[in-house]
């Protein structure tokens, strides 16, 4: 991990419009949660919904959607990167320190958001507000890996995450059950099933298969990250 | 003593060659890479900057292949022709940055101290979006220097620069220079290359058209066939002196344009002879202009020749 590294990250993605769109969602679920909580009472049901469709389902992969993509994607576009490769800095090494400031992004800007909504809609009851903080935090940190990833790679990377995480999790995984098995938003909800109590949150995915797919999404997409942006070349201007 | 070799480079994209077959070596020193716009340049200081691999042959500083070799980043200061920079950061706070990402053990003093070399302290505390193209340059500068670089790779330094900035940047890429650092910087007009430069390489089309001391070049772009075309108060009576000395080699009289197409062998002879006959015929002289001054046709004569 590069400090220096991760304060520029830092300070590229508050200090843009991504900074006020990072701040906007939480606090659109959390303004929603209180009205939801007045209007409505103290509702298991509503709470489930909520906390299920608009924080993890929506919330959390945008965030995670800015956050991964803006932590190195306006950098390769602009060719600013090339005053961060230019320096004898293993190229792991700044995607680990990117990759941290992402999921630094999704803890403070999704997961702690997710936690406060779920504290205001049901309390700490059955856990269900535990199980959806964590699963927050777990698909946090798989959605900044793999949006990092798309970063590096693609310079259409907010459309593929898009697609990815509205499209496929969303629509797709809705009419076609197999779609789901691919679905960060299922394996973090089957991580969230086995904290809340029994019956609560339920999942598509046995947990026995989330994990190792949420392992091998992480890991596999920082690796990836690091292996193309040690090949990352410019091309001329002329 | 730090030493950049190229040797027998290609580089493609899909179909496109923009490296030819290059074969170069930048040694301690001020030189200068001249070529048009498209010629190459940025793909060989890519090359050259561990940013590109060659498609064939090979880029080494000091023996070692420079593509993946982040080590090699100790001895190069590289300066991008591209001007994004995080602009959010102060000009300070900039080149700390730099200072620190190449693990410095002292990155402010580092910093002080680079930016003095550009005289920079001044605005260092704005905001590099606040700042002109020049500026941007020098803070850029500034990042290179940090480090105390071997080798300084500067693509198209000047663009943007006024009079007096770019005479300053040549000053301090003539004291590098003479301190043993090889610096390389590109650019595509001549007048600026051999201000700074002794030697010149030239790259035309992606290849490697002539190199050496630039007086030598120089010879060889001036020496080649000019034409010009001249309009006078007497343009036959103008024709007739001018045939008569060598440094003419075809004048023709072209009566749609009234004026004197003409072909001279001898560059700085003609030019001295013309005014100099025109005077003594008493003809006075409305136009002079050359007719194939571009560049692109300078060099082409470049490739031709070589």
């Amino acid at each position: 991990m590069n400090v220096t590294v991760a304060r520029l990250t830092v300070r590229g993605l508050l200090g843009r419009r991504r900074g006020l769109l990072l701040l906007g969602l939480p606090l659109l679920l959390i303004v929603l949660s209180v009205v939801i909580r007045a209007v409505a009472g103290q509702d298991e049901s509503t709470a489930s919904n909520i906390l299920g469709t608009l924080a993890l389902g929506t919330m959390v992969p945008l965030v995670g959607l800015v956050a991964g993509t803006g932590a190195i994607g306006p950098e390769i576009d602009d060719g600013s990167i090339i005053y961060l490769l230019a320096k004898p800095q293993p190229r792991w090494k700044i995607i680990i320190s990117k990759l941290v400031v992402a999921i630094g992004c999704s803890v403070v800007f999704a997961a702690l958001p997710t936690y406060i909504a779920g504290l205001i809609l049901f309390g700490t009851y059955e856990s269900l507000t535990l199980g959806f903080t964590i699963a927050a935090l777990i698909a946090g940190v798989a959605y900044s890996a793999i949006f990092l990833l798309l970063g590096v790679v693609s310079r259409h990377a907010v459309v593929w995450g898009l697609m990815y995480a509205l499209l496929w999790e969303t629509i797709v995984g809705q009419y076609v059950p197999g779609a789901r098995t691919l679905s960060v938003h299922q394996w973090a909800l089957s991580v969230a099933e086995k904290i809340a109590d029994p019956g609560v949150i339920t999942s598509s995915v046995q947990l026995s298969t989330a994990v190792p797919l949420l392992l091998v999404a992480t890991l596999g997409g920082a690796a990836f990250a690091a292996a193309r942006l040690s090949r990352l070349t410019l091309a001329g201007e002329e | 003593m730090t030493t950049i070799s190229i040797d027998r480079a290609s580089r493609w994209f899909g179909n496109v060659v923009a490296v030819n077959d290059v074969t170069m070596t930048i040694e301690p020193g001020v030189t200068g890479l001249l070529g048009p716009n498209g010629a190459g340049k940025s793909t060989l200081i890519h090359m050259m900057s561990g940013f590109l691999p060659p498609s064939s042959g090979s880029v080494v500083l000091d023996g070692k292949p420079i593509w993946k070799n982040q080590g090699a980043y100790r001895q190069i200061g590289l300066v991008p022709e591209r001007e994004a920079m995080y602009d959010f950061l102060t000009g300070w706070e900039f080149v700390l940055a730099n200072a620190e990402l190449h693990g410095l053990p002292a990155p402010g003093e580092a910093a002080k101290r680079a930016l003095a070399t550009v005289e920079m302290e001044y605005a260092q505390d704005r905001q590099v979006s606040t700042y002109s193209k020049g500026m941007k340059q020098r803070v850029k500068m500034a990042s290179a220097l940090v480090h105390d670089p071997a080798v300084l790779l500067l693509d198209e330094p000047f663009n943007g620069m006024d009079p007096r900035q770019r005479m300053h940047l040549m000053e301090l890429l003539r004291r590098f220079g003479s301190e043993g650092r090889t610096v390389l910087f590109s650019s595509h007009i001549l007048e600026e290359v051999e201000q700074l430069a002794r030697h010149i390489e030239v790259v035309v089309a992606g290849r490697h058209a002539a190199s050496g001391d630039f007086r030598k070049i120089r010879r060889l772009m001036t020496d080649r066939p000019h034409r010009y075309t001249v309009r006078s108060s007497d343009d036959r009576a103008l024709a007739a002196a001018l045939i008569a000395d060598g440094s003419t080699a075809g004048i023709e009289l072209d009566w749609k344009e009234r004026a004197l197409q003409i072909q001279a062998i001898d560059f700085y002879r003609f030019t001295e002879l013309v005014p100099r006959v025109a005077k003594e015929a008493g003809i006075r002289l409305l136009t002079v202009s050359p007719a194939d001054e571009s560049l692109e046709s300078v060099f082409s004569y470049l490739v031709a020749a070589k």
